[in-house]
């Protein structure tokens, strides 16, 4: 991605060049939006992360401050471009898979120093894939790599490559090393002095104060440069504030002091684009998705009349066809998501099944599935075939808005066809402890994000016998046939190595899901953040860090700019 | 009685039958959702504009008075009614009742309430209908809000039982139940309003608090505690200040509240 240059020093005519001059003069107190402007490949950035980083060694990044220093400070060896959904190489210039998925091989690219300057080797490589498989380590970047089948073995055949070598094939295992930050021995000694430890992402960490920000200056090391072959990133130095609250950050933004936010809600997007039209981007459809599920949990402490009704298929349906996705979408989201027609956002271009259509708004059809299965609905209350009238409770985590809008929409679509729904919001702990522990709940409505694109990265959600499987989980044996079948074809997905193939299997996972009903995927909320209009080269992508994926290309347009204080 | 009184009675007198007049004043309904018309201003239609959701603001208010009015002056006496009973205990009789009921109330005012709150949740059944919702929210309230003004009355019972009306009394042999009723419970009067009186917002605005643990007034139901919570955004209020209005109405009732009944006691 190249910057735009355009020169305005072109004096043809003295009156051009008075002329010239005198729109230089008058634009000292003005900007306008139809100027070009000379990217100025200096400045600091500015941004907030919404709490304070536990760990500064990369390998151990698990939340959302510490993959955000991760993504800013370290190099890896493939690099998914966040807008094709393409890998494309790092540090590695190139990369082979062998024996189906079994074992892949990256070469080195040549000259690649840390920013202390010392030179990366294979060495450098080994030594960190070797630290985060030791189970010792406890790095979370591991996890995908174990397939629970054996170790994964890392050697140095020569000639700048490295071969990672795993027990058994693995469908899609390049995607996996977008995710491992190459660090150092060296380095990792340093990393409770982040200010001292050498890195190869496009910054290095040069202060940090608690509890208020940190500030990143530019790797002069680092690899890449731009086609003119100027050494990249543009941007001096970075300014991260610790601000947990999203309502000051968005004030801040609104002010000047910081110029991106990655993420924003619909309805604060809204009031910024009243204020700052120029500064909002709405990228599409987020792989951020909205959804219900009932509990389907055989021990779970609910009276059996109502377990009957969650585990029943029509019953499921009937719910999903009662509900207006498409209001959801336009009131609570101000048009800034829209209905969800399966598991998978169409933002996850190839593993999105296309034929699934979006599902139909209709309490009749819904009636006509429960008078179907022995329900009866008179006056305004639905009863089941034993008399008891339909009611149940929807659980949601305090505090997000949104939720708590779309649950009391629900109530009301819902009170249409006679079923009484009762809104309990509860602090996300007590929430978690219900849906994964208790089983005391009936019907839970949450949101999904699919970090990774790729089917196999969500066995833990599709296997039966998975902790994260939504409606039943850690069942030891499939309790229904539909289960049995989603989990043969997540197990054949994994193990396949035609793309094509894999992309059929999961389809029909896909589409089981959809016919069966377990989770009402209700919106897939679009990816909406603000942007500066200072900020060039900025194209906020679906995938995380929306906005700075391609920080190293940022640059600010117009005079220098300084930091702002807090 | 001053003609500012009369007024304030006749201001709050007028909110209460708006409030119980909810239904014809307002036929929309608290609940239900013009889709079509979500974040309205104010028309002819709806008084007050309509909320996120389409539902009339007006209505709304009018029901969410009838709730807050009602409930929170109920679990603010409920509250002064057991802190005056164990301060005025505690304060007169003095002794191990003292020491007991002091260290009780310290105890109640040292528990982190969020996990004592937490439990109270996870002891209920998920399925509360939102009527159930409201009697839970206002007991739990009051319930729990005895501590502070048990610690002020046991403070200014200790005062008084020392003043020299009280030990005249004493001289003149009245009973201890005579005593309390009759001498040190009418003297205290001041501090009661006061407490009752600055309870009842604080109830109203703990309400929405409770909402963040699945124990305040449950959807689709409105009180004054979640209409409140909708003006965190200053610049949507400032950009709709019709917002503002039950902000204004807990104002004014609160300013009502204390015209009606003065904290000092003009008998003194």
């Amino acid at each position: 991605m190249n910057i735009v240059r355009r020169s305005t020093k072109r004096p043809r005519t003295r009156l051009a060049l008075y002329a010239l001059v005198g729109l230089l003069l008058l634009s000292e107190g003005c900007s306008s939006p139809a100027r070009v402007l000379e990217p100025v490949t200096h400045g600091e950035l500015s941004f907030c992360v919404h709490a304070e980083p536990k760990d500064f060694n990369p390998l151990m990044a698990s939340d959302e401050p510490e993959e955000l220093v991760k993504f800013l400070t370290a190099g890896v060896l493939i690099r998914m471009n966040r807008l094709t959904q393409a890998f494309e190489p790092e540090l590695a210039e190139s990369w082979q898979i062998l024996d189906g998925g079994r074992r892949i091989e990256f070469k080195l690219r040549e000259g690649v120093r840390f920013s202390d300057g010392v030179p990366l080797t294979t060495d450098d490589v080994a030594f960190t894939l070797r630290t985060m498989l030791d189970p010792a380590t406890h790095s979370p970047a591991a996890d995908p790599f174990r397939t629970g089948k054996g170790d994964v073995t890392v050697s140095e055949p020569g000639g700048r490559r490295v071969l990672v070598t795993f027990p058994v094939p693995l469908a899609g295992v390049e995607r996996l090393f977008d995710q491992v930050p190459i660090t150092s021995r060296a380095a990792l000694e340093k990393s409770a002095r982040p200010a001292e430890m050498s890195v190869l992402g496009p910054y290095r960490i040069a202060e940090y104060r608690t509890g208020l920000y940190l500030v990143f200056s530019r790797n002069p090391y680092y690899w890449k440069k731009n086609s003119d072959g100027r050494r990249l990133p543009y941007i001096d130095s970075i300014r991260l504030f610790i601000q947990q609250n999203r309502e000051v950050e968005l004030i801040r933004f609104m002010r000047g002091e910081i110029q991106l936010i990655n993420s924003i809600d619909a309805e604060s997007f809204e009031r910024l684009a009243a204020k700052q039209p120029a500064a909002t981007r709405d990228a599409g459809r987020s792989l951020e998705s909205e959804q219900m599920w009932f509990n389907q949990v055989a021990r779970a402490p609910l009276p059996e009349y109502r377990k009957e009704w969650f585990r029943s298929r029509d019953f499921r349906r009937a719910i999903s066809d009662a509900i207006n996705r498409a209001d959801l979408a336009r009131v609570v989201y101000k048009n800034r998501a829209a209905p969800a027609m399966g598991p998978l956002s169409p933002a996850n271009h190839f593993w999105f099944d296309a034929g699934l259509k979006i599902p139909l708004f209709s309490p009749e059809s819904a009636l006509r599935r429960l008078q179907q299965r022995g329900f009866t609905f008179s006056g305004s209350t639905l009863r089941d075939r034993s008399g008891n009238a339909v009611e149940f409770s929807v659980i949601t985590n305090a505090g997000n808005v949104a939720r708590e809008r779309m649950a009391s929409m629900i109530q009301q679509d819902l009170a249409r066809i006679g079923i009484r729904l009762n809104v309990v919001t509860l602090d996300f702990g007590s929430l978690v402890e219900r849906i994964t522990r208790t089983f005391n709940y009936e019907s839970c409505l949450l949101g999904l994000v699919n970090l990774d694109l790729d089917p196999s990265a969500q066995m833990n959600i599709w296997l039966s016998s998975a902790g994260n499987h939504p409606w039943n989980p850690g069942q030891p044996s499939p309790e229904t046939a539909w289960e049995a079948e989603i989990d043969r074809l997540m197990r054949a997905q994994a193990v396949e190595i035609s793309t094509a193939r894999r992309k059929a299997l999961f389809d029909r996972v896909q589409r089981i899901v959809v016919e069966e009903a377990p989770v009402l995927y209700l919106v897939d909320k679009n990816a909406l953040s603000a942007v500066s209009p200072a900020i060039g080269n900025a194209s906020p992508a679906v995938l995380h860090p929306e906005t700075f994926w391609n920080i190293e290309h940022l640059y600010f347009q117009g005079p220098r700019r300084g930091h702002a204080r807090q | 009685m001053s003609g500012l009184r009369r007024s304030a009675m006749a201001l709050l007198a007028c909110l209460y039958l708006a409030a119980l007049a909810a239904g014809w004043l307002a036929p929309a309904g608290y609940a239900g959702q013009f889709r079509e018309s979500p974040s309205a201003p104010p028309s002819r239609k709806f008084l007050l504009g309509t909320d996120e959701l389409g539902r009339d603001s007006f209505a709304r208010l009018l029901y969410g008075s009838r709730i807050s009015l009602t409930l929170a002056p109920a679990a603010a006496g409920l509250g002064i009614l057991i802190g005056a009973i164990a301060g005025v205990a505690a304060g007169y009789l003095g002794g191990w009742l003292d020491i007991c009921l002091s260290r009780l109330a310290d105890l109640f005012l040292s528990v982190p309430w969020l996990f004592l709150l937490l439990s109270v949740r996870a002891t209920l059944p998920l399925n509360v209908n939102p009527l159930e919702s409201i009697a839970i929210t206002f007991l739990l309230l009051g319930l729990l809000g005895w501590a502070v003004p048990a610690r002020i009355v046991r403070a200014a019972a200790r005062q008084l039982k020392g003043e020299d009306f009280m030990l005249q009394a004493r001289a003149r042999g009245c009973s201890p139940l005579r005593m309390l009723t009759l001498h040190l419970l009418p003297s205290m009067r001041p501090v009661l309003a006061a407490q009752f009186w600055t309870s009842i917002p604080l109830f109203i605005l703990s309400e929405t608090n409770l909402g963040f643990l699945g124990l305040g007034i449950a959807e689709p139901l409105p009180s004054w505690g979640n209409l409140l919570a909708g003006l965190q955004k200053i610049d949507v209020v400032a950009s709709s200040p019709w917002r503002l209005a039950p902000l204004v109405l807990l104002l004014l009732v609160m300013a009502c509240f204390h015209l009606i009944v003065p904290l000092e006691d003009p008998s003194r």
